[in-house]
């Protein structure tokens, strides 16, 4: 390394390996892994929203994972919380719609209707 | 960009480790694997996280969530619940009452806290360069060496108010100023790593998790005050320390942020690791370089002073592990920041190591100027087990004792040393009413005694004599006039002696006199040791209304000098009694009893001496 840019710029390639770490995330997508959302595969869905987030560079998406949610006959629930924003919550996901979720709704900021359970303040 | 969603953040420090982080690491690993979840979580190790008596503990991000007490019998419930299901495991958190704190944030422990030198410490892979840059590290260097005049960059620090942390508390910026005005060449910076008082691990740490803070820290000092090499002093019996800092060395040259011409600049800097073998007087600077420099490790007078004539005949800047891991962050935040920071004279703030009989025990920062009682009380959680408060020790062996009446006094350079303690390297022992002054005298001054290089009448001879009338007192052959005699020598000794440890190792014994001279007198007078200490000045009684006749006392007693029956009790012969313990131990109803003072002989024991005729 030679320059102050050079060290600015390993310095962002590392950041984004830490982002995890800080808590200015700007949407937070919370799957529910409760016994029942694991039985209806939200494993499966979790790994695919991991999967879009990473292929797609996005920095500031945390992904994270809760217990039961109660919604039992809509697993596996996923919700998307924005900052100033209703949190939007979908249910019967599948990896591909959680796939679309996130190039829509994370990427691109258009709430995916068909899938929507709730959306509240 | 991984595909990880969890970061586990496993305090890997000396304190965490020995509570056994590393099997938690290794049964974390396998229970992931298990659940296939090894791609998702990733742990790091990072350096101490500061509350060791709740190790191992771990953080685990983006949750935020801090656990502690981590076993690895604990591991394969905690994947299970929080990394399968994602429902934090309450068990582990810490709770207050019957509210689990879910966010470090919110523990009390970290509430005062105001983190510099340890800012990364735990937070980040100490043995990954990325890491550190990743949160700014190397900054500084940079645009120092871009931007900044060495003199600019003195000025920094001169502003700043940041004193020497390894205990001297020497100004730093105007240590600076004299290797930058001193002739000769090369010039050298050396970093003191050789911490040796009894209960201090904040360089330790902070060498442990942020190895490369202290790097930069060096090379900032080296670059203000034209140094061009630069030499870890580190001691032997921190092998981990030491890793971490060659470690750190290796990647910085991978990286170009070693070596010549730094950031395309005109400056070469390069550095090394020099191990201790452990004798605490080379934390004194002049013996530290004799050290170095392969001789006999033993201090030269001053003047002239290292900044003049150090290591090799040349120009040396010798600044503590802590002193440097404040430099990059003043640089980062600017001098006015740091200043605002603590009082008057004492700006900036100061790493503890909290131990002894207080709750939360571990490394913590604080602003200076906090009282004593925020320390002890809000951050270290008060006293352990119930126990009262009877004295603090600050400054290790070169500190002094301070009482219940000074726990509303500030923390700075200048109020310690005025009640006859010192803010030192920063060991704080909390000890409770359990603790006989002059047996806590008497250890610290032993230690300096079989720590004094030699060379001086004053420190070799003065301390074994200070010793030697402690001893007596403590067995209860005191003689009138002891207390007198102690105080003379320790003004001798203080005055006469020719290095720092010669010249406040009497501190723990004036400080004791100074606020506990009762305890002294009882000792002397009395014949009593009021805490049950000193074996000679105490001694075991079964209590009879008490005692079930179990005869277990005296089926453990080694020289069998508990006679009895179920019928009679039992009774201790006083004289043959070696004071072992073992009864008072293993009473089943606690009926034998601790008692102060020397025993009286008893027509029993007058029977068992003759057996010895």
């Amino acid at each position: 390394m030679k320059t102050l840019e050079e060290l600015r710029k390993i310095r962002e390639k590392a950041q984004q390996d830490m982002k995890l770490r800080e808590s200015n995330t700007r949407v937070k997508v919370v799957v529910g892994m409760g016994t029942s959302g694991i039985a209806m595969g939200a494993r499966d869905v979790m790994k695919a929203i991991l999967d879009e987030v990473s292929k797609r560079g996005l920095a500031d998406v945390v992904v994270t994972q809760t217990g039961e949610k109660g919604l039992s006959s809509m697993e596996p629930v996923v919700d998307v919380i924005e900052e100033g924003k209703p949190v939007v919550t979908y249910g019967n996901m599948t990896p591909d719609k959680a796939r679309r979720i996130v190039a829509e709704h994370i990427v691109n900021g258009r709430i995916v209707n068909d899938y929507v359970v709730a959306a509240q303040r | 960009m991984s595909i990880n969603r969890t970061d586990v953040l496993l305090c890997c420090g000396s304190g965490c480790v020995s509570a056994g982080s590393l099997k938690v690491k290794e049964k974390m690993v396998e229970q992931l694997a298990k659940h296939g979840l090894t791609d998702e979580i990733n742990i790091i190790e990072t350096g101490c996280m500061g509350p060791c008596d709740y190790g191992p503990v771990m953080m685990v991000y983006p949750e935020g969530v801090f656990y502690k007490k981590v076993t690895p019998e604990d591991v394969p419930e905690l994947v299970e619940e929080h990394f399968v299901k994602g429902r934090p495991l309450h068990r582990l958190m810490i709770q207050e009452g019957n509210k689990v704190i879910a966010n470090k944030e919110d523990i009390p422990f970290y509430k005062k806290q105001v983190k510099v030198a340890l800012e990364n410490c735990g937070y980040i892979n100490p043995e990954k360069i990325e890491e550190y840059i990743a949160v700014g590290g190397y900054e500084a260097l940079g645009v120092a060496l871009t931007e900044k005049t060495p003199q600019d960059a003195i000025d920094v620090i001169k502003n700043s108010g940041l004193r020497g942390r390894g205990g001297g508390g020497f100004p730093t910026g105007l240590k600076w100023q004299f290797v930058h005005d001193a002739e000769g060449s090369p010039k050298y910076v050396v970093c003191n790593g050789d911490e040796g008082d009894p209960g201090a691990f904040m360089d330790r740490s902070l060498l442990e998790g942020d190895p490369h803070r202290v790097l930069e820290g060096m090379m900032l000092a080296g670059y203000a005050t034209g140094a061009s090499e630069g030499f870890f002093y580190i001691r032997a019996e921190y092998p981990l320390a030491i890793r971490r800092i060659r470690n750190a060395i290796k990647q910085a040259r991978e990286y170009g942020l070693i070596g010549k011409n730094i950031m395309g600049t005109e400056f070469c800097f390069d550095a090394e690791v020099r191990t201790g073998a452990g004798a605490f007087v080379c934390g004194e600077e002049t013996a530290l370089i004799k050290s170095i420099e392969g001789r006999r490790g033993q201090p030269i007078p001053k003047p002239p002073f290292p900044a003049n004539r150090g290591l090799r005949e040349n120009p040396t800047l010798v600044n503590n592990v802590e002193t440097l891991g404040n430099i990059p962050t003043i640089f980062r935040k600017g001098a006015e920041w740091f200043a605002g920071m603590g009082i008057e004279t004492s700006r900036g703030t100061k790493v503890f190591a909290l131990t002894g009989d207080v709750k939360n025990t571990g490394l913590v920062e604080v602003p200076m100027g906090i009282t004593l009682r925020e320390l002890i009380y809000d951050v270290g959680g008060g006293m352990a087990d119930g126990k009262k408060f009877k004295a603090v020790q600050l400054g290790g062996p070169s500190g002094g004792c301070l009482t219940e009446q000074h726990l509303d006094c500030s923390i700075d350079y200048e109020t310690l040393k005025n009640l006859g303690a010192m803010v030192g390297s920063g060991g704080v022992i909390v000890m409770a009413d359990n603790n006989c002054m002059v047996n806590v005298a008497k250890f610290f001054l032993e230690f300096s005694m079989e720590e004094s290089c030699g060379k001086c009448t004053p420190c070799r001879v003065g301390l074994k004599m200070m010793h030697t009338i402690l001893d007596r007192i403590c067995q209860g052959k005191g003689q009138e006039g002891d207390v007198e005699e102690l105080e003379r020598l320790g003004e001798t000794i203080k005055q006469t002696s020719l290095c720092g440890l010669g010249q406040t190792a009497p501190n723990p014994v004036l400080s004791t006199l100074r606020y506990f001279r009762h305890e002294y007198e009882e000792h002397l007078e009395k014949k009593s040791c009021s805490t049950c200490t000193c074996l000679n000045l105490m001694h075991f009684e079964i209590d009879k209304e008490k005692c079930i006749g179990c005869s277990l006392c005296a089926r453990k007693c080694p020289v069998s000098c508990i006679t009895g029956s179920r019928e009679e009790k039992f009774t201790i012969a006083q004289d043959p009694c070696v004071k072992c313990g073992n009864c008072f131990e293993v009473c089943p109803v606690k009926a034998v009893q601790k008692l102060p003072g020397m025993a009286e002989l008893t027509a029993v024991n007058s029977s068992f001496s003759s057996l010895y005729e």
